[in-house]
């Protein structure tokens, strides 16, 4: 098949991974939902380069990728602000940017945030997984993380989209991100004051934080019914609370139950900002 | 039934029982209601997610109480699997429940259990009915890895690791009936609601009578 363009990954950085939208409609089967864990930047990247929004793109944790194309493709690099080199020379995010034929394609390291997207036009067409191509990083479904060495087919262009923008405008991320929350559905397992506290001080994103959720530490969030939870359905944005009082935020690749109550959960509005959460920084909550 | 808001995009239903939860369940997924994206039901809680801008919470809540009961459903299903009880924790569990093996055994596979949800891992199932008797905690350190088909008990449950994983329950023995395959269309043998019976299978080693236990 001499038309299937293959990009060559050279460097993955710390986590490198194939995400789309994920696989929603089998979490009672277990199943996370998955899916890149900044959904808008994921969808940017792609209608930049003429991709369907949901197209498997590249989600890298803190850049330091580097890959090469062999045939040349449009590109686009979204989500944390990182440096893009394209056969050397600088290029701009949010933008698409064509690559030569076997020009290097480097992502250098964010100065803010943690997760950066970079779509190929025709998307990164590795096998499928009950319906996405995916990487589940706590079901271990779809491809195991990038490695050096590893070969992505990139998939047919034939009738996608004319490429219609030059660059799109982008809100930079805040040094302190406020993520705003709605309260429950377990609110009521907690003090009055546990909530205040919750939305007045800061929280401080620890290194135990991946795709499965982010571990925050600050004041502790006291519970006033201390009996076992019997398990249940858990969302995206949830802020689990255990035993130790210190909550979690619950990403993509989190368990579909879980049997700690939640305090609140943070508005799909604002989820974005939340995979973007790095360790050793603060956030706040409203 | 209560309904909670989970965040913007899902409501948590609480039921009050298993059976209200699996009733909920199965009448949302024959609803086919647009904009629903996952329906999971919990102990006694059915959580529902949509798409919000396809499907407004405030409404599907009123809905909730009237939708009809579905009708053939995974509840009419029972499911029965195979087990050689060879497992490296039976002892264990003989010692520790004051039964014999073979009577480990025995009220193990007399029960009819009901798969309450799903969990942990893909496929994973957590079935209620266990025998009282054989209620432990989960083993103090747990196994970096179980084999796939493992059948095991823990706290009320007890389950089959549909695939290789770490694991805390204790091990009874195992099937070779396969419990998860993406390819299939249905991946997961078992979903919520349905019956189980766990059928001995008496081999030399595991039957009291034959040559091994003479």
């Amino acid at each position: 098949m001499p038309d299937v363009k293959i990009s060559e990954v050279l460097r993955t950085g710390m986590l490198a991974t194939v995400q789309d939208l994920g696989r929603p409609g089998y979490a009672h089967l277990g199943v996370p939902h998955s899916g890149a864990a900044d959904r808008p930047s994921l969808r940017l990247a792609n209608r930049l380069v003429g991709n369907p929004e949901g197209h498997p793109a590249l989600e890298l944790t803190l850049g330091g990728a580097a890959l090469r194309i062999r045939g040349g493709a449009w590109i686009a690099l979204t989500g944390a602000p990182a440096p893009l080199l394209v056969g050397g020379r600088p290029q701009g995010m949010n933008a698409p940017c064509h690559v030569p034929a076997g020009a290097l394609v480097e992502v250098g390291v964010p100065v803010v945030g943690l997760r950066t997207y970079l779509a190929v036009r025709g998307g990164f067409w590795v096998e499928p997984v009950l319906g996405s191509r995916s990487t589940d990083l706590l079901s271990g479904l779809g491809p195991p993380p990038l490695a050096p060495g590893d070969l992505l087919p990139i998939g047919p262009v034939s009738g996608l989209s004319d490429l219609a923008v030059d660059v799109a405008p982008v809100r930079p991320l805040p040094g302190t991100p406020e993520l705003r929350i709605l309260p429950g559905p377990r609110a009521d397992w907690f003090t009055p004051e546990a909530l205040r506290t919750l939305t007045s001080e800061p929280y401080e994103v620890t290194a135990q934080s991946n795709r499965v959720g982010v571990r925050l530490r600050g004041p502790a969030l006291a519970r006033v019914r201390h009996e076992e939870l019997p398990s249940e359905g858990m969302v995206t944005g949830a802020l689990q609370v255990p035993p130790d009082g210190q909550p979690i935020i619950f990403l993509a690749d989190h368990p579909v139950t879980g049997g700690y109550p939640v305090i609140a959960v943070i508005t799909t509005a604002d989820l974005s900002q939340a995979a973007q959460l790095r360790p050793g920084t603060p956030v706040r909550f409203r | 039934m209560r309904v909670l808001a989970a965040g913007d995009a899902a409501l948590l239903v609480e039921t009050g029982d298993l059976p209200a939860a699996h009733r909920l369940h199965a009448a949302l997924r024959a609803a086919d209601i647009p904009g629903v994206l996952d329906v999971v039901p919990g102990e006694a809680t059915v959580l529902v997610s949509v798409d919000p801008a396809r499907c407004d919470l405030g409404r599907l809540a009123a809905r909730l109480p009237s939708l009809p009961p579905a009708g053939y459903g995974s509840q009419d299903v029972t499911v029965e699997i195979p087990v050689v009880y060879d497992g490296e924790d039976l002892d264990e569990v003989a010692e520790l429940t004051g039964l014999t093996r073979a009577a480990v055994v025995a009220r193990h596979s007399a029960c009819t259990y009901v798969v309450a949800y799903l969990g942990f891992a893909p496929g994973f199932a957590y079935l209620t009915g266990l025998d009282p008797l054989l209620h432990l905690p989960r083993r103090p350190t747990p196994r970096t890895a179980v084999a796939a088909g493992s059948v095991a008990i823990a706290g009320p449950y007890t389950s089959v690791y549909p695939s290789r994983s770490p694991g805390g329950w204790h091990l009874l023995g195992h099937t070779d009936t396969p419990l998860w395959n993406t390819h299939r269309t249905q991946p997961s043998l078992l979903t919520p609601g349905m019956r189980v019976v766990f059928s001995p299978i008496l081999t030399p080693e595991t039957c009291p009578g034959g040559p091994a236990g003479a």
